[in-house]
């Protein structure tokens, strides 16, 4: 992974008429890099994806792969190239003459373009049978792993995925994320992942970027996202969250113990803690931060219990334990804490800045 | 159930499978058995003797036949070329105006071919509005465009428009549109994309449409006659005259069996190409 980013984009707006899809927003993405674009249908996200491979033009800015300003070349001239959504493979043509087509496009040599098409099926774990197979003889795992090849052998600079895995069942899905990630290290290519869901992102990515309506709201590895994310949207995205609002170091329903009251004293923001930070108390057990309720119902993930605790005047506190420290269920009164080293404070005006 | 199935199928069919054995088998095996027919005789009842085909062989009619097929082949080309771009149009880009220009090919075949066919006739013939304006504006007239084989190619592109124009577009729509998009993003040129995935995707339409326009011309008359004046004669043109001027029914009927050989091979070819099921919508 070199230091200079492979590919900048620099204030892209797009407008569609009165709608701004993207305002202006600015993004380095470094060599070998795995970073997936995340947000919710509406965010601008699949905007960005087709300026970024070429299917549109920008109304403002610049993107730049290198020292090659490419915002105004079209995509057959860019060196870079994508796997659809819908895989956009070419039915009327075999598995091998898929994955050779950008291949016959440059006129390389037939016996070349086989060796290299055999070479691809070998990357994607695909037995060299497939060659001759016909596309809508392929299952939908097979189909992902063909698109892969294909673009791979167009050799590009990056790769850009739009949301190839949304259609697959769960399973499926969770294979060829591990695969994606592997094929990833293996080629060492720099991969733009467009996804709606951040656990494929999170499982695969070095770096996301959220996104919300145009801009980014926050560019980072996942760990850092999660623990501690820069507004309430991106708190929100990234799954189940307690957010207490609290004004000059205090937030009502709260109890703060000598360490919390010192650390937030004077401080103003909306509170984070995640349901797997919150413990439930034993009589007599202290934390840094404490508050009671009511369990109002449990939820059983598996190996873990969730719990939602209603509190009197507040919004109710979601609270993940593992199964083994389940207590007993709906209508039991619990007292609850939390450590201060699991607390992020989310300061007011972050809320609506730009990455 | 599968078995149910099948019967209740062809149940279903029956009703169209003895209208097409009465009205499309019958007739066929009827021209078959006239002509195996000793020359000039008016019943089917005779000893078979292959004369007709014969004379067909020894008396030139392969060159009818090979104006026939290579005129049509040619109209057949041309309103590919012509068509294409306008049933793309139709398919991708127009929209609403795909309804307008629908209305206004179909509402020419609400008129019939002959009167149609005589308009241009007016318009082409010497005196005519062409020519007619030529000789008025510039002092210097022409023979008219009439009579050669060239304005029947034409007339032959006109009348047939329709028959090719319409499959081409439900071709074009076939086509997916991430399948164009993908191999431009691998790095096709639009020449490259016509060739590599519009053609071969839109193949169904165009066979169909290209099937239709060239049996039909194969077997047209009036182009010929109106536009054409006598500039060549076509095979269909001599099956009417054994029928009628020259009273042998049998040479007629085997003129007729070497056309329906001919462009009925052709057809079946093409339709085991084309994927039919699937230009329906059905898969």
């Amino acid at each position: 992974m070199s230091d200079q980013p492979i590919l900048r984009i620099n204030a892209l707006t797009k407008r569609f008429n009165e709608f701004t899809a993207l305002h202006g927003i600015d993004l380095n993405v470094r060599d070998g890099e795995f970073l997936a674009i995340v947000g919710p249908s509406g965010s601008g996200k699949t905007t960005l994806i087709r300026l970024l491979v070429g299917m549109d033009e920008p109304t403002e800015g610049a993107i730049w792969l290198r020292d090659t300003r490419i915002d105004a070349v079209p995509a057959n001239k860019r060196p870079t190239c994508m796997v659809f959504q819908s895989l956009a493979l070419f039915p009327h043509r075999s598995v091998g003459q898929n994955i050779e087509f950008p291949l016959k496009l440059r006129k390389v040599a037939p016996a070349t373009r086989k060796a290299r098409a055999l070479e691809l099926l070998e990357l994607l774990r695909l037995p060299a049978s497939y060659y001759d197979k016909r596309i809508d003889e392929c299952s939908g795992g097979e189909k992902q792993r063909v698109a892969l090849a294909r673009a791979l052998a167009f050799d590009p600079e990056i790769l850009f995925f739009d949301e190839p895995l949304s259609a697959l069942d769960y399973r499926l899905r969770k294979t060829l994320e591990k695969e994606l990630k592997d094929l990833h290290r293996r080629t060492g290519k720099t991969f733009i992942y467009i996804t709606h869901s951040l656990e494929e992102a999170m499982v695969m990515s070095d770096r996301i970027a959220i996104m919300k309506a145009g801009r980014f709201e926050q560019i980072a590895p996942a760990a850092e996202i999660y623990a501690r994310p820069r507004s309430r949207f991106v708190a929100e995205f990234m799954g189940e969250v307690n957010l207490f609002d609290m004004v000059d170091g205090r937030v009502p329903g709260l109890r703060f113990g000598p360490r919390a009251s010192n650390l937030f004293v004077g401080q103003t923001g909306t509170l984070v803690v995640r349901p797997e930070s919150v413990a439930l108390l034993a009589p007599g057990e202290e934390a840094d931060v404490a508050l009671e309720g009511i369990i109002e119902s449990e939820y059983l993930l598996g190996s873990r219990v969730q719990y939602t605790v209603a509190r009197e005047g507040a919004d109710p506190v979601t609270v993940e334990v593992l199964r083994e420290n389940a207590v007993g269920g709906s209508g039991a009164p619990v007292v609850m804490g939390f450590g201060t080293q699991a607390c992020h404070l989310i300061a007011p005006e972050a809320r609506d800045a730009a990455a | 159930m599968q078995r149910r199935d099948r019967q209740l199928g062809l149940l279903y069919a029956l009703p169209i499978g003895v209208f097409l054995a009465v009205a499309f088998l019958a007739p066929i095996l009827l021209v078959a058995a006239f002509s195996t027919m000793p020359p000039k005789v008016f019943s089917i009842w005779n000893l078979p003797d292959f004369s007709a085909y014969y004379t067909v062989i020894t008396q030139g009619y392969w060159k009818t036949v090979a104006w026939s097929l290579g005129m049509s082949m040619a109209a057949t080309l041309i309103l590919f070329v012509v068509c294409w771009p306008l049933a793309y149009g139709m398919a991708k880009v127009f929209g609403r105006f795909s309804l307008v220009l629908t209305i206004g090919v179909v509402m020419t075949l609400f008129v019939s071919e002959n009167i149609r066919l005589f308009g241009w006739v007016l318009t082409l013939m010497k005196g005519g509005l062409v020519e007619g304006y030529v000789r008025a504006w510039t002092g210097t007239g022409f023979d008219g465009l009439l009579y050669n084989v060239p304005v029947i190619v034409f007339g032959l592109c006109y009348v047939y428009l329709p028959f090719m124009l319409f499959p081409l577009a439900q071709g074009i729509a076939m086509v997916p549109e991430d399948a164009r998009a993908a191999a431009f993003d691998l790095g096709a040129t639009r020449w490259q994309i016509f060739r590599e995935i519009e053609l071969p995707l839109a193949m169904p339409g165009i066979l169909v449409g290209s099937l239709l326009t060239f049996v039909l011309a194969a077997g047209a008359l009036a182009e010929t006659k109106l536009l054409g004046g006598q500039a060549v004669i076509v095979i269909a043109e001599e099956v009417e005259t054994a029928f009628t001027y020259g009273q042998n029914w049998p040479l007629g009927a085997a003129l007729a069996m070497v056309l329906i050989v001919i462009v009925g091979g052709i057809a079946i070819w093409g339709v085991g190409r084309a994927d039919l099921d699937r230009m329906m919508g059905r898969r």
